[in-house]
C-alpha cells in the first residue's frame, strides 16, 4: 500500500509493525510522534486521508504489552481506502499527543476514550468525562473495570438515590383526596387496616 | 448575523450586553429528540457558544458485548438507532462475518437490502415528521405516519416485530419471505412515489417552512469532513460521499441508483437530500424484487452459519483436520471459531456511516466492541452548526441532523 511505503520512507524510526488484518491494512506506530503522521496522511496530496472514520482505543490486559493501543481508522474519499494506525501507550504513562489540530472531529472521540479508558491527550481542549457522570470512580471500559458491583463501591448518586425513595416511601401521598370521594387507587389490603384501626 | 447584533448593541449600548445569559436546553424537551441536554450561552438572542451534554441514555453496549457472544451481540444492536434497527443489525453482521470470512447466499443479501431500504424510507418518514413537527407544521406529521405504519406492518409480518427486529444473523438471514409480503412490498413501491409529492406540496413552497430552513445552519464541504459528519448531513454540503457507492457492500454495485446530492449545505438542502434518498430507496426495493425472483426457493443463510452457541474461550488445542476452524463446544455440535484480528466496517444507514470496530482474541466473543454512531458525531457538530444563529434556528439545525439518542449514549 502506498500509504505504508511513503510512512516508511518518512518516518523510518517511528513504526513497529505493519501487516493486513482481514483484508484491512494497518500499520501500528510508537506514540511520540503520532500528530506528525497523521498530519502527514492527512495533508499529502496522493494518500489524503481526509476523514477520521473513527478513533478508539483497546485495552490489552494480560494479552500485550504495552497495556493500551490508540486506534485511528482512516479513510480516504477520493482514493476510497482504509488505512488504520495503531499507537502503542503503556499503563505507566497513559498519555498520547491529541490530534484535534488535525481533525475536529477528534473532541469527542478522544473525551470518550479519556472517559471509558482514562487515557490522557495531551493538548486537548476540554478534557472532561463525556458519557459517564462526573463522579465515576474508574473508567468503564477498562478489562479490570466490574461490569456491575453491589454495596460499597456503587455509584454514589445511585446509593443516594435508594436513600431518597426509602425516605418517600414513607410519606402518604394520597392525603389530597377530598372528603366524600373514594379513593380508586387505594389497595383492598389498606381498606382492611383501616377497618381494624376503627374496630379497635 | 453578527452585523444585526452589532446594530442592536449600538442601539441600546454596550454596558447592558455585558452578562451573557444561560439556558439549560433539555433533556426533557420535546425538540431535542430523546435525551439530549444542550447548556447555551446566550447574548440576546444569539448563540455565542453550545455545549451539548450526553450520557442520559447510556446503557454500557460495548461492555456488555464483550461478555454476550457474536450471535448475541445482534439484539444489543437493535437498540441503537431503534427506528432502522434492520440497517444496525445488517451493519453489524457485515463485520463478523468479514472478520470470520464467511460468504453470505445471494438470496440473503437480496432479502439484507430490502430490509435495510425500508428501514431508510421508515427512518426518513420519522425524521420528517418530527422536522416539520418541531417547525411548526403538523400535517405532516400525521401523513408520514401514516406510511410509516403500513412499512412497519410490513416488518411485522417479516419478522414479528415493529421495531427491534433481530432479522438478519451472522451468515444471512432468520427467514425467508412470504409471497403475501413481496406482494405487498410491491404494493407498496407502486403507491410510495406518488405520497412524496404530498409531503412535498405540503411544506415545499412553504412560506414559513422556507423562511425557518434556507440559510440555517451553513456549512461548507470541507469543514463538514474535518467535523465528521457522514450521510445525507454530509451530502448536503456537496460532498459525494455515499457508502453505498463509495465502497459498495452486500449487493449495491448492481443496483441502478443516484446518490442524492445537494450544494446549499443549509437544513433546507438536507431536507432535500433525504426527500430524493427516499425516492432512490424505493427503485432499490423494487429492483432487488426483480431479482428475488430470480433466485427462488435458494438458501438465506450459510451453512456453515455460527448458531447461538459459541465457545466463550479460546480453544487451547486446535482441531485436526478435516475442519480446522471448527472445535466442539457440546458434543456433535459443531461451532466455527472467530480467527485472530481485528475489522472496521463502515455500513450506510438513514443517519450517516455506521461503523463496527471488532477485535477477536479468537475467543467466542469479541474482545472489544466498538461502535462508531453517526448520531454521537453529529452531536459533536452542534456547536458549529448553531454558532451565531438565533435560539430558535438550534430546533432546526438539531432536526436536520437526524440524531437518535440511543445510538448516541450507546
Amino acid at each position: 500500500m502506498l500509504a505504508i511505503e511513503m510512512l516508511k520512507e518518512n518516518f523510518p524510526d517511528e513504526i513497529i509493525e505493519e501487516g493486513e488484518s482481514a483484508g484491512q491494512p494497518y500499520v501500528v506506530v510508537k506514540k511520540e510522534k503520532i500528530v506528525e503522521i497523521l498530519k502527514f496522511l492527512h495533508e499529502k496530496p496522493e494518500l489524503l486521508f481526509d476523514h477520521l472514520a473513527d478513533l478508539t482505543a483497546v485495552d490489552w490486559l494480560g494479552k500485550k504489552t504495552p497495556r493500551f493501543e490508540v486506534v485511528y481508522n482512516l479513510f480516504s474519499i477520493r482514493n476510497r481506502e482504509l488505512l488504520r494506525v495503531k499507537a502503542q501507550v503503556s499503563e505507566e504513562d497513559p498519555r498520547i499527543d491529541s490530534v484535534t489540530s488535525v481533525w475536529k472531529v477528534a473532541n469527542w472521540f478522544e473525551r470518550e476514550v479519556y472517559d471509558m479508558f482514562g487515557i490522557i491527550f495531551n493538548g486537548h481542549p476540554d478534557l472532561r468525562r463525556l458519557i459517564m457522570p462526573e463522579n465515576w470512580q474508574g473508567h468503564p471500559l477498562r478489562k479490570d473495570h466490574p461490569l456491575a458491583v453491589e454495596g460499597e463501591s456503587e455509584w454514589q448518586d445511585y446509593k443516594e438515590l435508594k436513600e431518597r425513595v426509602r425516605e418517600f416511601a414513607q410519606y402518604d401521598w394520597y392525603h389530597r383526596i377530598p372528603q366524600g370521594q373514594k379513593d380508586v387507587t387505594e389497595s383492598p389490603a389498606g381498606e382492611q387496616e383501616e377497618t381494624n384501626a376503627t374496630s379497635a | 448575523m453578527p452585523q444585526a447584533l452589532e446594530i442592536i448593541k449600538k442601539q441600546i449600548g454596550e454596558d447592558e450586553w455585558d452578562e451573557p445569559y444561560y439556558v439549560n436546553m433539555g433533556p426533557q424537551h420535546p425538540a431535542t429528540h430523546g435525551v439530549l441536554r444542550l447548556f447555551l450561552e446566550l447574548d440576546g438572542e444569539y448563540i455565542t457558544h453550545c455545549d451539548p451534554i450526553i450520557g442520559y441514555l447510556h446503557r454500557g453496549i460495548e461492555k456488555l458485548g464483550e461478555t454476550f457472544t457474536y450471535s448475541q451481540n445482534i439484539v444489543l444492536t437493535d437498540r441503537l438507532d431503534y427506528i432502522a434497527s434492520a440497517a444496525n443489525n445488517v451493519g453489524y453482521c457485515l463485520a463478523v462475518e468479514k472478520l470470520m470470512g464467511l460468504e453470505v447466499p445471494r438470496r440473503a443479501q437480496i432479502l439484507r437490502v430490502i430490509v435495510c431500504e425500508m428501514a431508510r424510507i421508515a427512518s426518513h418518514l420519522l425524521w420528517l415528521a418530527t422536522h416539520a413537527l418541531d417547525i411548526g407544521a403538523m400535517t405532516v406529521f400525521l401523513y408520514c405516519f401514516r406510511d410509516r405504519e403500513w412499512l412497519l406492518n410490513i416488518y411485522e409480518e417479516i419478522c414479528g416485530a415493529r421495531l427491534t427486529h433481530t432479522y438478519p444473523c451472522i451468515g444471512g438471514v432468520r427467514l425467508d419471505f412470504t409471497p403475501h409480503i413481496i406482494e405487498e412490498l410491491y404494493k407498496f413501491t407502486e403507491e410510495f412515489p406518488n405520497r412524496i409529492p404530498e409531503y412535498e406540496t405540503l411544506i415545499d413552497v412553504n412560506r414559513i417552512w422556507l423562511k425557518r430552513t434556507k440559510g440555517v445552519g451553513v456549512i461548507s464541504g470541507e469543514k463538514a469532513v474535518n467535523l465528521g459528519l457522514t450521510g445525507p448531513s454530509l451530502r448536503g454540503s456537496g460532498v459525494r460521499y455515499d457508502l453505498r457507492k463509495t465502497v459498495p457492500y452486500l449487493i449495491y454495485d448492481e443496483l441502478d441508483f443516484e446518490m442524492a446530492v445537494e450544494y446549499e449545505g443549509d437544513v433546507y438542502a438536507r431536507y432535500r437530500v433525504r426527500m430524493k434518498e427516499m425516492r432512490e430507496s424505493n427503485k432499490i426495493i423494487r429492483q432487488c424484487l426483480d431479482k428475488l425472483a430470480e433466485c427462488e426457493g435458494e438458501p438465506v443463510i450459510a451453512e456453515n452459519a455460527p448458531g447461538l452457541f459459541m465457545p466463550f474461550d479460546k480453544p487451547k488445542r486446535p482441531q485436526a483436520a478435516p475442519h480446522p476452524k471448527k472445535v466442539y463446544l457440546i458434543k456433535g455440535v459443531e461451532v466455527p471459531v472467530v480467527p485472530e484480528g481485528d475489522v472496521y466496517v463502515a455500513t450506510e444507514v438513514p443517519k450517516g456511516e455506521l461503523g463496527f470496530y471488532l477485535v477477536s482474541d479468537g475467543a467466542g466473543h469479541p474482545w472489544r466492541m466498538r461502535i462508531r454512531a453517526p448520531s454521537f458525531v453529529h452531536i459533536s457538530a452542534i456547536p458549529d452548526l448553531c454558532k451565531g444563529q438565533m435560539v430558535a434556528d438550534i430546533i432546526a439545525v438539531i432536526g436536520s441532523i437526524d440524531i437518535v439518542l440511543g445510538e448516541c449514549d450507546r
